[in-house]
């Protein structure tokens, strides 16, 4: 698809005309062991209809039963978005025909949600403070997955038949969503991914959920729509599914804008509607469009009867959250000593729970900071992935960082370990022992090498025993490359002059 | 015919028990009742004839063995409404979208009637889906009423109802949604309980409408459906409606009633359940019926429950909503007929060819009267407000059982009726349910007890006996002492009184 | 209140998923209408200050614990699929949400 000017309005120019406004719908698998409602699995990858029984596969007869895990973890979201929890709610059946949905319906939350009216604080690259507002947070589940066969794109669109797996039906998932995002202006985009990046962070900090993008447990879908300069009334919003990853929440947002601008200068309306990402081009298209509004027919699930939380529970799991991705960024900056430059530089490379967990691991702030913050930035940057998705722990990290502060490893070393470790070798003492890669510390082993050095370099040796200390520099690289680097430079240099003195 | 058939089921497992019979003589008995009858009763859709001998062997092995029986019914044969899913057995709802369909797995009532002994001997017919009070809405033919072949056996249970009063087996399950279990007992002379909502698990009852299904025990006594709901009552993890308390002690009361002795026992006859919908043969048979209550010790007063007038047109939205949405799943997409899967159809197209082949006038009728009563216009007006007359009517139970132990009615306003005279006229089918939908809407148990015949017609009626929730042993106690009266006036058993059935040889 | 059109069953009908036919159409649109007519009395009698049930059993926080149970193996799972290819289920094509 080729991009006609007319197709989008210029950036500078959206914003001198229009005010965005964003809705952020962001859909979390829980990591809970078993499904919603049945005590099916949830790995992820599994052969296809394998992880299936009468009920998540919605066979007549079956019935659900909620598992109580999930209403924790719900609860326990809700609570860190600082949410109310409904002292009352219910299950809804949501009414709607698909194929990759067993029942036909989907056993969700309508006007009950578990959690309502939270907020979530964002911090911008350059520091600034935006306030997120939550409109609620409900249970529901996942659908199974369709692999669409034949045609020429292998996409749903052109195919002949397509095939079901049922694995994923069932899985809990939690719908989050936002009140209207106002004011954000040319920030919008940028808005938007943030608030995506720190419900992640959030969550991860809860242990309720992976949050991979990649794989799906977490997804985003971005309502926007335009509003003239200065207007109270917000114009038509369209919502954009299919984002996954944080730059495409970015790019979605800011496509959409500059899409709907184009639409509205030249005299059009914005249909409300569905549209898809596309990541390749960066544009977004609209959905098919269906014969008859939906009407999904809400009624309150009969199966299943009322969750009531009491007071008693919910304090009990207020308990049991653990320090906040927010709180704990005015924590290490300072425990560290950082300064808000520093301490933003780690927040805008996602490093700071890595570089905390790599400090609880044993590691010191510095060392910890210095692993994240460049050698595995740069490492998670060349593979395109996030630094929390590199195969690598913290606790990895910080054995390594234990290595070099002991001897065991140079600098130089260390990163070879860290490489064996991103490459699946295993773990740091493993790598080391496979690829022979220790510090030779042993003196008599570095005395024979110096030797040798010397004696191959005599005039060297001279100058060196002559006082010119700086020609000792010749020999200690010789020594190295003997030792294939694993000895460690300065103790060489000690020992050759020594020998020379 | 073989007279082990004539038997309760209680006489039948003593028998088995003590060695005196085997439970294989038993179930063959049946089973050749069944070839022979049912070709003109029609109420079985499949006859597990292996399955039921196995059960059966099992059985008279451990009582050879001197092993305690699994239960005070183990060995005992059952009709089971094909609405049960059982594994490895076909399981159609009289449906045609679930020809051929086989469970992998067994419902948990099924599972524990097996766990009992209880031996399966097939699956009955039924209205499709349990949509209907005649059974004629089976995809696989109409079933006749032992009594009268040209009559309905009344539905949904038609199937298990007329089973019974053709002695093709001495037990049935029935699933009652607005009165599947009870009607059917009051048309064919026999005894169908409908326990409280959450009694018994629900788990693989292919649901129609998932708030008011409730499966319950058929049998030609009191004493036999009590035995029978003791082994397939109590509590299920796999059912979130179900309630975790002991099953009341039905067989108890069953016993203490036949002692015949109502005296302290309150008994309210529902002033509502009368008037122009009602045959005066079965408004008479009810009465005499209230006067032999009286005659036992009984204190009848007659109790106003207002809003039991609502409990029709509140049902005939709360259930169809709800079986709009429990059917969506029928889509031919997983299990199940398919239609029209060629010349490029999609996958929504055969959906809608599937269902529209698959499904019957009836079911057709409610999943639109359901989809509408949903829709987001409507919603109030329609669900929303049937919901609130719910509330109504528990509150009209409530203060009834503020006064009196139970309630009394009519089963069903009529006897039955001609095949055919209703199917074009659904809504005068729907007024079958009249008597006994509060029940359903609020939760509570009821059970239809034969009340002697209509003197207009010679057909049987059923007396209703309500209770509050999980209070069964109340009603129990009642209508067995009800049965005892009955016969002793009769000089003999009620069902007796069915007559011989032209066989074709 | 209610008086429903042929327009309106045909609707009904494909919110239902339900192929009818033009002379079901006719017989649906005036028995929908009969029984609809029948039912509208419950409007007559809840007022506002009754709450509604939606549950006929007093229940509340019935959960499972987080522990996995056997289900069906793949074999079984597709044993009543009307078409199976690769271990999943073979359907018609979809006319997805994508254009």
């Amino acid at each position: 698809m080729t991009l006609s000017t007319s197709d989008v309005l210029d950036y500078d120019e959206v914003l001198e005309r229009f005010d965005p406004v964003l809705g952020l719908e962001v859909h979390v698998e829980l990591s809970t062991r078993t499904k919603m409602f049945c005590g099916c699995p949830t790995t992820f990858g599994a052969e296809p209809n394998t992880q299936v029984c009468p009920v998540c596969l919605g066979l007549p007869g079956s019935l659900p039963v909620v598992n109580g895990k999930a209403v924790e973890s719900a609860i326990r979201i809700g609570l860190a978005l600082g949410c109310e929890i409904a002292p009352w709610c219910r299950f809804a059946r949501k009414n709607y025909f698909y194929p990759d949905m067993p029942k036909n319906f989907q056993t969700s939350q309508y006007d009950e949600p578990i959690a309502f009216n939270g907020e979530l604080v964002l911090e911008l690259a350059d520091g600034e403070t935006v306030v997120v507002g939550i409109e609620r947070a409900h249970m529901e589940e996942d659908t199974g997955k369709s692999l669409h066969v034949g045609g020429a794109t292998g996409r749903i669109h052109g195919a002949e038949h397509s095939l079901l797996d049922y694995n994923r039906a069932g899985v809990p998932l939690i719908e989050i969503v936002t009140k209207p995002i106002v004011g954000t202006g040319a920030r919008a985009p940028e808005v938007a991914r943030a608030y995506v990046t720190a419900l992640r962070d959030l969550l991860r900090a809860l242990d309720v959920s992976d949050v991979r993008m990649d794989q799906g447990s977490l997804r985003c879908d971005a309502n926007v729509s335009l509003m003239p300069k200065g207007a109270t009334v917000f114009g038509t919003r369209t919502e954009t599914k299919n984002v996954n990853s944080l730059r495409s929440v970015e790019r979605a947002v800011r496509y959409e804008m500059t899409r709907q601008a184009a639409v509205l200068v030249g005299g059009g309306e914005i249909l409300q509607e569905t549209r898809h990402f596309d990541e390749s081009t960066g544009t977004t298209s609209a959905g098919r469009r269906k014969e008859t509004s939906e009407d999904y027919r809400y009624f309150p699930e009969p199966d299943l009867v009322p969750i009531a939380p009491s007071p008693e529970w919910v304090e009990e799991l207020r308990a049991t959250l653990p320090e906040m991705p927010w709180q704990r960024r005015k924590r290490v900056q300072a425990d560290w000593g950082l300064s808000d430059l520093e301490l933003r530089d780690l927040v805008n490379a996602g490093a700071i729970d890595l570089v905390a967990a790599t400090v609880d691991a044993g590691a010191s702030p510095d060392q910890a900071r210095a692993w994240w913050g460049n050698y595995l930035a740069q490492e998670a940057n060349s593979r395109g992935v996030e630094l929390p998705d590199l195969p690598i722990t913290p606790a990895q990290v910080a054995r390594v960082a234990a290595l070099v502060a002991e001897g065991t490893l140079t600098n130089k070393l260390a990163r070879e370990v860290v490489d064996g470790v991103l490459a699946g070798e295993g773990e740091p003492d493993a790598v080391v022992a496979a690829r022979g890669l220790e510090v030779v510390s042993d003196d008599s082993a570095l005395y024979a090498a110096i030797d040798e050095a010397l004696a191959a370099q005599p005039d060297v040796a001279d100058k060196i025993r002559g006082g010119k200390v700086q020609a000792a520099g010749a020999i200690v690289g010789a020594v190295m490359k003997a030792t294939r680097g694993q000895a460690d430079a300065k103790r060489v240099r000690e020992l050759v002059l020594e020998r020379c003195g | 015919m073989s007279e082990l058939i004539r038997l309760t089921a209680a006489e039948l497992a003593a028998r088995i028990h003590s060695g005196e019979v085997s439970s294989v003589e038993v179930t063959r008995a049946h089973l050749d009742r069944i070839a022979q009858i049912d070709p003109a009763v029609h109420a079985f859709l499949h006859v597990d004839t292996d399955g039921a001998l196995a059960a059966a062997r099992a059985v008279d092995e451990d009582v050879a063995a001197g092993r305690p029986v699994a239960s005070p019914l183990a060995g005992v044969p059952l009709a089971l409404k094909d609405v049960f899913t059982t594994e490895g057995i076909p399981t159609t709802c009289g449906s045609r979208i679930l020809q051929n369909w086989v469970p992998p797995y067994d419902a948990t009532l099924v599972r524990k009637l097996r766990e009992a002994g209880v031996v399966v001997l097939g699956k009955t017919n039924m209205d499709e889906f349990a949509m209907g009070s005649s059974t004629e809405n089976s995809a696989y033919g109409v079933t006749h009423n032992p009594w009268d072949l040209d009559r309905i056996p009344g539905g949904s249970g038609g199937g298990s109802s007329a089973a019974l009063a053709a002695f093709e087996a001495p037990l049935a399950i029935g699933t009652d949604t607005g009165g599947s279990i009870r009607q059917p007992a009051s048309v064919t002379g026999t005894v169908g309980v409908k326990p409280t909502y959450g009694g018994v698990s629900r788990y693989g009852l292919v649901a129609f409408s998932s708030s008011l299904d409730q499966g319950g025990p058929c049998a030609r006594t009191v004493l036999d459906a009590a035995l029978l709901h003791e082994v397939i009552g109590g509590h299920d993890p796999l059912d979130s409606t179900s309630i975790d308390a002991p099953v009341p002690p039905v067989v108890a009361a069953a016993r203490e009633g036949a002692a015949g002795d109502l005296r302290g026992v309150r008994v309210g006859v529902v002033r509502e359940f009368s008037g122009e919908w009602y045959q005066a043969g079965v408004i008479s048979a009810f009465n005499r019926a209230v006067d032999v209550l009286r005659e036992l010790g009984a204190e009848v007063v007659e109790v106003s429950c207002p809003h039991f007038d609502y409990g029709l047109p509140a049902y005939y939205l709360i259930a169809p909503s709800e079986c709009s949405s429990n059917l969506a799943r029928f889509d031919a997409m997983r299990y199940g007929l398919r239609v029209g899967d060629e010349n490029g159809n999609s996958a929504e197209q055969v959906m809608s060819l599937t269902r529209e082949a698959g499904f019957g006038a009836e079911v057709k009728r409610r999943i639109m009267i359901g989809t509408y009563a949903l829709s987001s216009g409507y919603y109030d007006a329609y669900y929303g407000q049937a919901q609130k007359v719910r509330t109504l009517i528990a509150r009209d139970f409530a203060a009834a059982f503020e006064n009196v132990d139970v309630l009394v009615s009519p089963t069903t306003p009529t006897t039955a009726f001609p095949i055919g005279e209703r199917v074009d006229d659904p809504v005068a089918m729907y007024r079958a349910d009249l008597c006994t939908i509060p029940a359903n809407l609020a939760g509570t148990p009821a059970m239809s007890v034969p009340a002697g015949l209509s003197e207009q017609d010679g057909l049987p009626v059923g007396l209703q006996v309500m209770a509050p929730a999980l209070q069964e042993q109340r009603m129990y106690r009642v209508a067995a002492a009800y049965e005892v009266a009955r016969d002793r006036a009769e000089g003999g058993p009620f069902i007796n009184r069915v007559p011989e059935l032209e066989v074709a040889r | 209140m209610p008086n429903i059109s042929r327009d309106e069953v045909a609707h009904l009908a494909r919110l239902a998923r339900l192929a009818v036919t033009e002379d079901e159409l006719d017989m649906f649109a005036g028995q929908l209408d009969v029984i609809l007519q029948s039912v509208a009395s419950v409007g007559e009698v809840a007022a506002q200050d009754i709450p509604p049930t939606s549950h006929a059993v007093r229940l509340t926080n019935v959960f499972r614990e987080d522990e996995p149970r056997p289900g069906l193996a793949q074999q079984q799972a597709l044993a009543g699929a009307p078409a199976v290819e690769d271990g999943r289920f073979r359907v018609p094509r979809i006319l997805g949400e994508e254009s």
